[in-house]
């Protein structure tokens, strides 16, 4: 589905900071690419839809080769990358309903976008999303008088506006309380099952990547230095990613957060989405 | 351990610094020195200076009404059209001339449009401007719209400058074309500043209208200047308590509107 091929980015000040990058992501796959500050995770997920242009290497997400192409079509497979951001990036002044509809920006015209004039089609996907990520009635509301929480669900219908093949997540819940946190991770990755969507999603918090995803890249100084399964992440694993620490209460504090999570103690490290929705439910989340 | 803390001085050497200290000490005290004041023509002066004042105390809107209500006309007219044309063609300028989203060779261009603007005092180019259309208005209108292109284009492209790139960002990602980029990611970031900076533009102009009619653009600065020259002091007092109400009238409607868009 996606595949990356000795993918290289150094920087105009010299800085390296891809170095030869390869991976595979299947369709439905959910990655979670971990690693120090400054290792490259976003750089990498930028050089995808090439928002940052790599030095060499080659991207291709299905039969196209992103890094041969031109500004036109460059633009129309940027349609097909959904992205999320760090700090939600929202356009703070715009109502929610226009960053949604902003997802589609690549399908129509330059003039049907100034004037909002959107296809009926796009309109009601857009509701339909808001619906989903429970926001149906902020629509009216500028994308700044939401809390952190409901801007990240902002962002998610955005980049699901796009119809995507793939998700780029980057740091998606950088700014959100814990509890936040792992609702929005739970809600991309539940999306992500719905549509069998394959995503990368660079996280800080290593406990809540091996907690939600089924497959970890760990990067170190631009290079690829795990791939795995999350339960072989162990303090050896993450020394080699992060260097030397006291791994213990990080691993430790990783059981304990599924133990709390997950009181029923099921064999299967995946929760089926109606579970999940139906403890939100429960919880008056959604 | 050390008691006493200093704050590390802007000049590290010690030397460079009084010899920086000193320097400026002896050229402000030379440059008082040699500004020379006749205090007899002060004397002389303060008498002049308060027949104007008096003149000034009981202004005179009949006499000359129709002139001031002429030149009145025509300030405001000059003041709205050039704001309106200065501003319709400083955006497009002002996007050239932010270097984060536009090409090198158009940002270079648009960048020497606004110095270009920015070099000449509005009275320099209404001189240049009456000379070469003639007296009245037109020559006013073309010298304000002129100047306001370099001011708002010079700030309308350092706010985009100064965009949060992560929003513009966003709307790239999604495979908006270069205009939509700046329709939905940046528009929305400068707007209410480029409003606020139009508004004030405007009450720039419309005080700018007032100086340049002195030197033949027409307005109610060439009714000014009229009155002066006759020494009709108290119609100079009634057309300079007008200016003085319809800036203020500007000033506060446009705080007002200001505070609105934010």
């Amino acid at each position: 589905m996606l595949r990356l091929d000795n993918l290289t980015k150094t920087y105009r000040t010299g800085d390296r900071a891809l170095s030869g990058v390869s991976f595979t992501v299947e369709p439905g796959q959910v990655v979670g690419l971990i690693g120090p500050s400054g290792a490259g995770k976003s750089t990498l997920i930028r050089c995808i839809n090439r928002l940052v242009e790599p030095s060499s290497g080659q991207v291709f997400l299905g039969e196209t080769e992103l890094t041969r192409l031109g500004r036109g079509a460059l633009r129309r497979s940027r349609r097909r990358i959904g992205m999320i951001f760090q700090e939600y990036a929202l356009v703070e002044r715009l109502t929610v309903m226009e960053n949604v509809l902003s997802g589609r920006l690549g399908y129509v015209s330059f003039w049907r976008s100034f004037f909002r004039k959107y296809p009926t089609d796009a309109v009601s996907k857009a509701y339909g999303l808001l619906d989903r990520v429970g926001l149906t009635d902020h629509v009216d509301k500028r994308a700044d008088a939401l809390s952190g929480g409901q801007r990240q669900r902002v962002g998610i219908a955005r980049a699901l506006a796009q119809d995507p093949d793939l998700l780029l997540v980057d740091e998606p819940t950088a700014s959100l309380d814990p509890k936040t946190s792992r609702q929005i991770m739970r809600l991309i990755v539940e999306i992500c099952d719905e549509h069998g969507l394959p995503a990368i999603i660079n996280i800080h918090d290593v406990a809540l990547a091996q907690q939600f995803v089924r497959r970890i890249i760990g990067l170190k100084a631009g290079e690829v230095v795990y791939d795995g399964p999350p339960d072989q992440l162990d303090a050896e694993v993450l020394t080699r990613i992060y260097g030397e620490e006291d791994w213990s209460a990080t691993i430790r504090a990783v059981d304990e957060d599924e133990a709390l999570d997950e009181p029923t103690t099921s064999d299967e490290e995946y929760l089926s989405p109606e579970s999940v929705l139906d403890r939100e439910r429960m919880a008056g989340l959604s | 351990m050390p008691t006493v803390w200093r704050r590390p001085p802007l000049i590290t050497n010690p030397r460079l610094r009084w010899a920086v200290y000193l320097g400026s000490l002896t050229y402000l005290v030379l440059a008082f020195a040699s500004v020379d004041v006749n205090w007899m023509r002060v004397y002389e002066g303060l008498d002049r200076g308060l027949r104007f004042v008096k003149g000034f105390l009981v202004p005179d809107f009949v006499s000359r009404w129709g002139d001031i209500a002429q030149g009145m006309q025509e300030s405001l007219t000059m003041t709205v059209t050039s704001t309106v044309v200065g501003i319709l063609i400083s955006v497009p300028i002002g996007i050239g001339a932010a270097r984060n989203i536009a090409p090198l060779p158009i940002y270079l261009v648009c960048r020497g449009i606004i110095a270009l603007s920015r070099s000449f005092q509005e009275i320099i180019i209404a001189i240049l401007f009456v000379a070469m259309f003639g007296f009245g208005p037109f020559a006013g209108f073309l010298t304000l719209s002129f100047a306001t292109i370099g001011f708002l284009a010079k700030l309308l492209a350092e706010d985009i400058e100064d965009i949060d790139e992560a929003q513009a960002e966003a709307v790239r990602a999604t495979g908006a074309g270069w205009w939509q980029v700046v329709n939905y990611g940046i528009q929305p970031q400068v707007m209410p500043r480029l409003i606020g900076l139009s508004l004030y533009r405007l009450d720039i102009n419309f005080r700018e209208s007032s100086v340049i009619g002195i030197v033949g653009a027409g307005g109610i600065g060439a009714t000014l200047n009229t009155a002066m020259d006759r020494y009709e002091y108290d119609s100079a007092a009634a057309i300079l308590i007008i200016i003085i109400v319809i800036v203020m009238i500007a000033e506060y409607g446009s705080s007002i509107i200001r505070g609105r868009i934010q």
